[in-house]
């Protein structure tokens, strides 16, 4: 086959000017495959001459996007040439084409290692750079000691560039590092700039790696120091001039150094002091470059053990910064000052309102480190101006903000809100305004506050139903308005509004406006069964209780099995436990939050996380006297005993409404009547009350030390023992916990505790943490009571155990009566 | 510094430089996510942007992005500072340089970025030495041609 010579392949050149007149993707893919051919064929023939320029269209080719891959090999053939052209091009192409992963690069590193020896200064230069840019850790390896020498040199073009090398070998193979040691010993006392830079790199890099490293050249700090001296007092050095800033690359990293050496070093720290204070004092300000020093400088300051007056100086600068037209400048600023809040909060307070300003700044990263820094600052002093602008700011910032922004408002207002109105208002207007970013959380923490928030529930829901009438669109609002006006709707017909004129609304209207949220395509599932929920309640509390049976009755067909099954145990309520309706939606006694920012405790006690009954299990308030039905409290005697009702025993239906008596326990007592739950809790299924609580509790036990454990029954090989803590904040309220302990040689199984106490006091059973208790006192079960007892009443409880033992069942009831008294008073 | 990526504002890589090992794909998905980013960014806003865990330091000359992702300790102040520099030496080098002769010289603006920055880091502050070096070694080629001006 004869051997056509093929023409000169194009110049790279002509070649970008050719398919930069493609019109469209197509022509240009075209032209590229073209020469994408024509080159394969000459690499094909292996021409020496001309591979050089082929290599440099494919990295051109490549650079606009097309596979390139063919060339790897030729930039080999490239980087072995003589020339130094092919080995430009080469070097080039490989740190383009090659990847570190596949292994064609190790053919390099003989290539490399030859180069490193080169005579010629920018043969080694380009090794040295490739090396450095994209060597391997198996190249790494291999050329380790060849870097080394050159780190040695005293040709101040390559040392730099060893220097650098040397800190990508030791970032890919950290256990070399030990071997540049020797040479790093006379890097700063070199004159030529490049070399200094380029040394403060590795020192840095090797100090953050390795503690002992660090140790090691502290010692250099004086030197550093001294050669920012003088870089700084120098007169004007033209070239390294930067606006009149002597190299301010050299100058940031000597300050960077220093941050490390100095940082939990006493002595480093005050050698570099005045360094410190002088840079930072003496620095133009007026372009950037200035900037960028002093930047690092208060970097530096902030991190190192500096002394007050210039930690000061610092937050100053920083302060500065705040007010400068650029807006980078400002942007490190608020990114510096949020990182040193915690710390020197009072010195960051003194820039507050220049902080709140930049909440109206237009760049987005400098309005969310604004509004960080905001919440960050917030105190009780500043509430109220702060909440001013946060709320200014959630009503006009952009939505990526809202949700974080809420959040932060509703923090911020549970800590520090002056009165609780303020506080209700508040998180009115948060809901109001981005009531759809609200997070989900949000709406059981909202309405634990509200209804501790007592002497504001008639202002509360009138804010709210207000609300409703103005827009049902925002979820979180409108299913905390459903729960407030089902819960409070008697306090917004009868028009007991005390702190704003109360609005007439009359019960039919209310019930227009729930039924409103049923039917509407706006409304979440999630809302529609808070929107029935609040329909059943208001059927104790508002007399057109017809009405409220029709909805009710209608929704047990609903398509949405969550409604369908509210609705239909809300009509067997109405229809076959008519008597218990009134105990069981009573109003929500006064929730205890446990955790500041935890929403754990709170979610179940508003039954919407339910598909049943759920209040069927809260006791009712201490002024609530009304029908109940015998139970437990009924056995305890004494003069708070409310009457008993006669009933016959309702026998465990079938249907839906069997569920709700399941609630209720299974307190059979011999020849009883069905219980309600009137002032204490049947526990045996308490996971109804407190579905969705972690158990335990997590209590502040202040008084841990103070009240003596006690011991409340201890019979039959059962002995229970009762501990006491102090609920915190409120300190009415007792927290007990019982130890129940089998000293039997049977497990004791289906172990069930119930309490009772006397009408003046409320209780609450949670979750046990077993109900086996272990034979031979090999472990206890434990449950926590938690009894309310505002008016300070002597505190007495009557108990139930039943339990399997040895096949049989056991039942047995106590009275306990030897609380200690600082138990309850 | 992790890479720097030059793009004109129709989103046309002009230049990439890594110096972190990534595969084809995954730089082909960064410069397209980032280009993108960056051009949608209006004219009022600041030049740093924090993307992924990297800190993006941009800045445009004429029609040019210089675009910078640098690590969380490194400064964002100073990387304008070599941002610029890097102009400086490609207008010194080129004569009041422009677009075009960054697209039709490409391999002569990775030697000068070579001869400044050595795996991510400056290695000469000085721009007279980079300049220097460039014109030495430019004077070893065996090919030898000046920069091309006629770019019509």
């Amino acid at each position: 086959m004869a051997l056509r010579r093929m023409p000169a392949p194009i110049r790279l050149r002509e070649l970008i000017r050719t398919i930069r007149t493609a019109r469209t993707q197509a022509e240009e893919r075209e032209m590229i495959q073209k020469e994408c051919a024509a080159i394969r064929s000459s690499f094909r023939e292996e021409d020496n001459t001309y591979r050089c320029r082929n290599v440099a269209k494919l990295l051109y080719m490549h650079m606009l996007g097309y596979p390139a891959h063919f060339g790897q090999l030729e930039c080999l053939k490239l980087i072995a040439s003589q020339k130094f052209t092919d080995k430009r091009i080469g070097y080039l192409g490989a740190m383009l084409l090659l990847d570190e992963r596949q292994d064609v690069h190790l053919l390099m590193t003989n290539c490399i290692k030859n180069d490193l020896n080169h005579s010629t200064q920018y043969v080694q230069g380009l090794a040295l750079c490739t090396l450095g840019c994209m060597g391997s850790s198996e190249m790494c390896r291999d050329l380790a000691g060849e870097v080394e020498k050159l780190l040695k040199t005293s040709n101040s073009y390559l040392r730099k560039k060893a220097a650098l090398c040397a800190v990508h070998v030791i970032r890919k193979v950290p256990e070399l590092m030990e071997m540049f040691l020797p040479a790093t010993k006379n890097l700063l006392s070199e004159k030529n700039h490049g070399v200094l830079h380029t040394s403060v790199v590795l020192l840095t890099e090797m100090c953050e790696r390795s503690p002992d490293m660090l140790a090691h050249f502290r010692k250099l700090v004086p030197q550093l120091v001294r050669i920012l001296k003088n870089l700084i007092m120098s007169g004007y050095s033209p070239e390294h001039d930067v606006s009149g800033i002597s190299d301010p690359f050299l100058q940031v990293r000597i300050l960077r150094l220093l941050r490390i050496l100095g940082k939990g070093d006493d002595d480093s720290s005050e050698a570099m002091n005045d360094i410190l204070a002088q840079v930072a004092t003496n620095t133009e300000t007026s372009k950037n470059v200035g900037n960028a020093i002093l930047y690092e400088t208060v970097l530096t300051i902030m991190d190192i053990k500096s002394e007050s007056g210039l930690r000061v100086l610092a937050i100053n600068i920083l302060g500065r910064f705040l007010l400068n037209n650029d807006k980078n400048i400002r942007y490190v600023a608020l990114t510096s000052l949020l990182k040193t809040v915690q710390t020197d909060h009072n010195a960051v307070q003194r820039h507050r309102s220049t902080i709140v300003d930049c909440l109206k700044d237009l760049d987005v990263s400098i309005k969310r480190r604004a509004m960080e820094l905001s919440f960050a600052l917030v105190n009780g002093n500043n509430i109220r101006g702060m909440m001013k602008e946060l709320l200014y700011f959630l009503d006009s910032c952009d939505p990526e903000f809202k949700a974080d922004c809420a959040s932060g408002v509703f923090l911020a207002a549970e800590k520090y809100a002056p009165s609780k109105r303020w506080h209700i208002d508040t998180i009115m207007r948060v809901l109001t305004t981005a009531g759809s970013y609200v997070r989900d959380d949000s709406v059981p923490n909202l309405i634990q506050l509200i209804t501790n928030s007592v002497e504001m529930h008639a202002y509360t829901v009138q804010r709210l139903y207000k609300a409703l009438l103005d827009d049902i669109s925002q979820q979180p609002l409108v299913q905390v308005a459903s729960w407030c006006i089902g819960e409070y709707g008697d306090l917004l017909v009868s028009g007991q509004c005390e702190e704003e004129e109360p609005i007439q609304v009359t019960e039919d209207e209310v019930l227009d406006v729930l039924e409103g949220l049923l039917v509407s395509n706006l409304s979440t599932p999630v809302t529609r069964g808070y929107a029935l929920t609040a329909i059943m309640k208001l059927s104790t509390r508002f007399t057109s209780v017809n009405r409220i049976k029709k909805v009710v009755s209608i929704y047990g067909s609903s398509i949405d099995v969550e409604l369908q099954q509210r609705a239909v145990e809300y009509n067997a309520l109405f229809k076959k436990y008519d008597h218990m309706r009134p105990a069981l939606l009573e109003r929500m006694p006064i929730m205890e939050k446990t955790a500041s920012n935890g929403p754990t405790e709170i979610v179940q006690t508003n039954g919407e996380a339910e598909p049943s009954v759920v209040e069927a299990k809260h006791p009712p308030p201490v002024t609530q006297p009304t029908n109940q039905a015998n139970d437990l409290l009924d056995l305890l005697g004494g003069n708070d005993v409310v009457p008993v009702i006669q009933t016959t025993v309702p026998t465990k239906p079938a249907s839906a409404g069997g569920e709700l008596l399941d609630l209720l326990g299974d307190l059979s007592l011999s020849g009883g009547p069905a219980p309600a739950p009137a002032t204490s809790v049947p526990s045996s299924q308490p996971a109804f009350l407190l579905d969705g609580l972690t158990s335990p509790p997590l209590f502040n036990d202040i008084a841990a030390a103070g009240i003596p454990p006690m011991t409340a029954y201890n019979k039959n090989g059962l002995k229970i023992d009762f501990t006491f803590e102090r609920a915190n904040p409120n300190p009415n309220i007792a927290v007990i916990t019982i130890h129940a302990s089998n000293s039997t040689e049977a497990d004791m199984t289906d172990f069930v505790f119930q309490a009772a106490v006397p009408k003046t006091f409320q209780l609450q059973l949670l979750s046990p943490s077993s109900n086996v208790v272990p034979a031979l006192n090999q472990g206890t079960v434990t449950q926590v009571i938690r009894v309310l007892n505002p008016q300070k009443q002597q505190l007495r409880m009557r108990i139930k155990l039943t339990y399997t033992h040895k096949g049989s069942a056991v039942q047995d009831l106590a009275e306990v009566n030897n609380f200690p008294p600082q138990s309850w008073q | 510094m992790q890479f720097m990526l030059l793009f004109s504002r129709q989103g046309k890589l002009r230049l990439q430089k890594w110096y972190v090992p990534l595969s084809d794909k995954e730089k082909k998905k960064i410069t397209r996510e980032l280009v993108q980013t960056v051009l949608a960014r209006k004219p009022k806003m600041c030049s740093f942007l924090e993307w992924r865990d990297l800190k993006i330091v941009y800045k445009r000359y004429a029609s040019l992005y210089f675009c910078c992702a640098i690590e969380d300790q490194d400064n964002e102040l100073i990387t304008l500072e070599i941002i610029h520099r890097y102009v400086e030496l490609l207008d010194k080098y080129f004569g009041s340089v422009c677009e075009l002769d960054i697209i039709f010289n490409f391999e002569k603006a990775y030697f000068i970025l070579d001869e400044f920055l050595l795996g991510g880091e400056a290695q000469e502050t000085s721009k007279k030495n980079v300049l220097k070096a460039i014109e030495q070694a430019d004077l070893l080629q065996e090919v030898r041609y000046t920069p091309n001006h006629s770019h019509v």
